[in-house]
């Protein structure tokens, strides 16, 4: 036999004995990233328009939500507008934004945005009348919402 | 009695739960990050107020109609993607002057006295009718958004050699020393100023 003869090595199992520890890591990484849905849309999902010219929304905290689309079972003809949990009527865009003053600081409310989320087939008559309701009250920024595409070359 | 020992507890299987807890999270989360088009309302009018008068040749009128054909200076019939093209030629003609009396040296347009004077004079108005439908709407804003992108892109690559969105973004970086921020603000409002957006809307006509 040959000094250098070669022994027979087995293979060292990988030590799995960590992986717990991994997989508790990720597990926290998402529930802290999780976002459950605030609201539940009583209206149909509103399909969004696509746009490429698009702008983020930073502060979560300072934007309200408009949704407007069909109503789920079709029952109510034309367009829907939900705020919170509600179903409700231009009119109430008003008490909506006010609200939602109150519960910012006072140095915030100029920073408040009202993103429109509204489906493509919406009339844009509503809308109108929603961005009429918010000049009435001096909420001016608002933001329609859309899906962000790249530009075509 | 003979004492008995404790037995442990099997942990093999803490990583199985732990799987399945990973799995539903990684399911549910949605990392949908809100984005849109953003625009700033004009403030409530005193209806005493009359509005100034304006010429017509500094007016771009694009009109929806309740099919969602669009016509632009009342004359032409044009596709989305075409506005955008026509939109800058308008915007970027500087045929004359502005109200201080400046000509614009940065435009690179035609210069036709019968479109716009200049950038800050040049005018997009958009009417639809109320029944146009929401897409189109924001197809026809998406693209007029563009217009104003493209030709502020093209100034701030003039000025500073970088695009006015990475302008924008260099301007908003918190690490940047006070100075700095200072000098990226006057820089951005500078490259704004040059070509203003002013999209004015109409009220929806009801019939159409």
């Amino acid at each position: 036999m040959s000094k250098f003869s070669k022994k027979k090595k087995e293979m060292p199992a990988v030590n799995t004995a960590s992986l717990p520890d991994i997989v508790f890591m990720l597990l926290f990484f998402f529930m802290v990233t999780t976002v459950m849905r605030e609201t539940d849309l009583k209206i149909k999902p509103p399909k969004l328009p696509e746009a490429t010219e698009v702008k983020k929304l930073e502060k979560k905290n300072l934007v309200s939500y408009v949704y407007v689309g069909k109503s789920m079972d079709g029952e109510i003809k034309g367009d829907v507008i939900q705020l919170n949990d509600k179903i409700s009527t231009v009119k109430d865009i008003r008490n909506f934004i006010l609200a939602k003053r109150e519960s910012v600081a006072q140095n915030d409310i100029n920073k408040l945005t009202t993103s429109i989320k509204a489906d493509i087939g919406t009339e844009v008559g509503t809308i109108y009348d929603i961005k009429n309701e918010l000049r009435e009250i001096n909420a001016l920024k608002i933001n329609y919402s859309t899906i962000a595409v790249p530009r075509k070359k | 009695m003979a004492k008995r020992a404790i037995p442990e507890i099997n942990a093999g299987s803490m990583a199985d739960i732990a799987f399945l807890l990973l799995i539903f999270f990684l399911v549910t989360t949605t990392m949908d990050i809100d984005s849109g088009i953003s625009r700033k309302l004009p403030e409530k009018q005193d209806p005493n107020i009359k509005p100034p008068i304006l010429k017509e040749k500094n007016v771009f009128v694009v009109n929806i109609n309740r099919d969602g054909n669009i016509l632009v200076e009342n004359t032409d019939f044009m596709k989305v993607d075409e506005l955008k093209d026509v939109a800058i030629k308008f915007l970027d003609n500087g045929g004359g002057k502005d109200k201080d009396g400046n000509t614009c040296d940065y435009c690179k347009g035609k210069k036709d006295p019968a479109s716009s004077d200049h950038p800050n004079k040049a005018i997009i108005s958009i009417e639809s009718a109320r029944g146009t439908d929401y897409g189109v709407y924001i197809q026809v804003q998406n693209e007029l958004v563009a217009a104003y992108n493209d030709l502020r892109d093209r100034s701030s690559n003039e000025l500073y050699g970088i695009s006015f969105e990475e302008l924008v973004k260099r301007a908003k970086d918190e690490n940047n020393t006070k100075r700095k921020a200072e000098d990226l603000k006057v820089k951005v409002k500078r490259v704004k100023n040059m070509f203003p957006m002013i999209i004015s809307e109409a009220e929806p006509v009801k019939f159409n």
